[in-house]
């Protein structure tokens, strides 16, 4: 049963994958982009990591692919431009993720992991989380936070004068 | 795919190729930033995928890739604010968001 759902959750990130590179409708790929990321989401949550699922759900879906369509809807006015380059360019580019992807299929299969004899149940993690988060990673998360700030201010900062026309 | 440590590793290699792929390709502005956020998400999968097979050592915690997971989380979503402010005044400068157009550097 664990490996039925497994599998249909790795079959609605994949899928809708392929559509997001290859789709020729930039409206359609940001609509499967959506369901890509809440297949992660629910792979996550298998794994064990179900404040990392949740967070997943709401700042992708509920934040950045709402700020990706709207960045969609605002830069479609007028003519459709061609989505992809033309096909030399997406020979050259397929063949280099072929590549890559092969290389790194052949670590992922053939690698001899350290893997842990027995798999714990999952256990709940967001007490444990909030326990990192202020005590041993106090320092990334409140860099982090700074991050947020400025990458807050600097974009208003980058819109307003662009707008302003200086 | 059985439910094991390589399958996860297959998927993640999947959505980072996919994802460079799409930056490779793309001429629309969006389409790549869509592209950085599969390679992103390919990243993190990675890490909760390792924080939830691998045998946990004396000095790591169990849970550190999931943080590691949750700071890639929060620094995309700075990325992705910045880079559509980015785009949405190159928008209204030159009216298009067609990478081939961006030739020139200057103010």
């Amino acid at each position: 049963m664990k490996d039925i759902i497994f599998n249909v959750f790795i079959l609605l990130t994949v899928i809708p994958c392929f559509w997001v590179a290859l789709s020729s409708n930039i409206v359609h790929a940001a609509f499967s982009l959506l369901i890509t990321l809440f297949g992660v989401a629910g792979l996550y949550v298998l794994l064990g990591a179900d404040f990392i699922g949740v967070v997943q759900v709401i700042v992708y879906i509920g934040g950045i692919l709402i700020l990706i369509i709207f960045g969609v809807m605002m830069t479609q006015r007028g003519k459709l431009l061609p989505l992809s380059i033309q096909l030399p360019g997406k020979v050259f580019g397929a063949v280099l993720t072929g590549v890559i992807l092969v290389a790194l299929v052949l670590t992922a299969t053939k690698s001899l992991w350290p893997v842990a004899s027995i798999l714990g149940e999952p256990q709940p993690t967001s007490a444990a989380i909030g326990d990192l988060l202020l005590g041993k990673y106090l320092i990334p998360f409140e860099v982090a936070s700074v991050l947020l700030l400025v990458a807050l201010v600097g974009a208003v900062l980058i819109v307003r004068r662009s707008v302003r026309g200086e | 795919m059985p439910y094991s440590l390589p399958s996860f590793l297959v998927v993640s290699s999947l959505l980072f190729c996919l994802g460079m792929f799409t930056v490779l390709t793309r001429r629309n502005a969006i389409g790549i930033l869509m592209g950085i956020e599969l390679v992103l998400n390919g990243a993190g999968l990675n890490f909760v995928a390792f924080s939830r097979f691998l045998e946990p050592s004396q000095t790591t915690n169990l849970l550190s890739g999931q943080l590691f997971t949750l700071f890639i989380i929060a620094v995309a979503a700075a990325e992705v604010a910045v880079a559509l402010a980015i785009v949405l005044s190159l928008y209204s400068r030159m009216k298009t968001i067609d990478v081939e157009d961006f030739k020139e550097l200057r103010g």
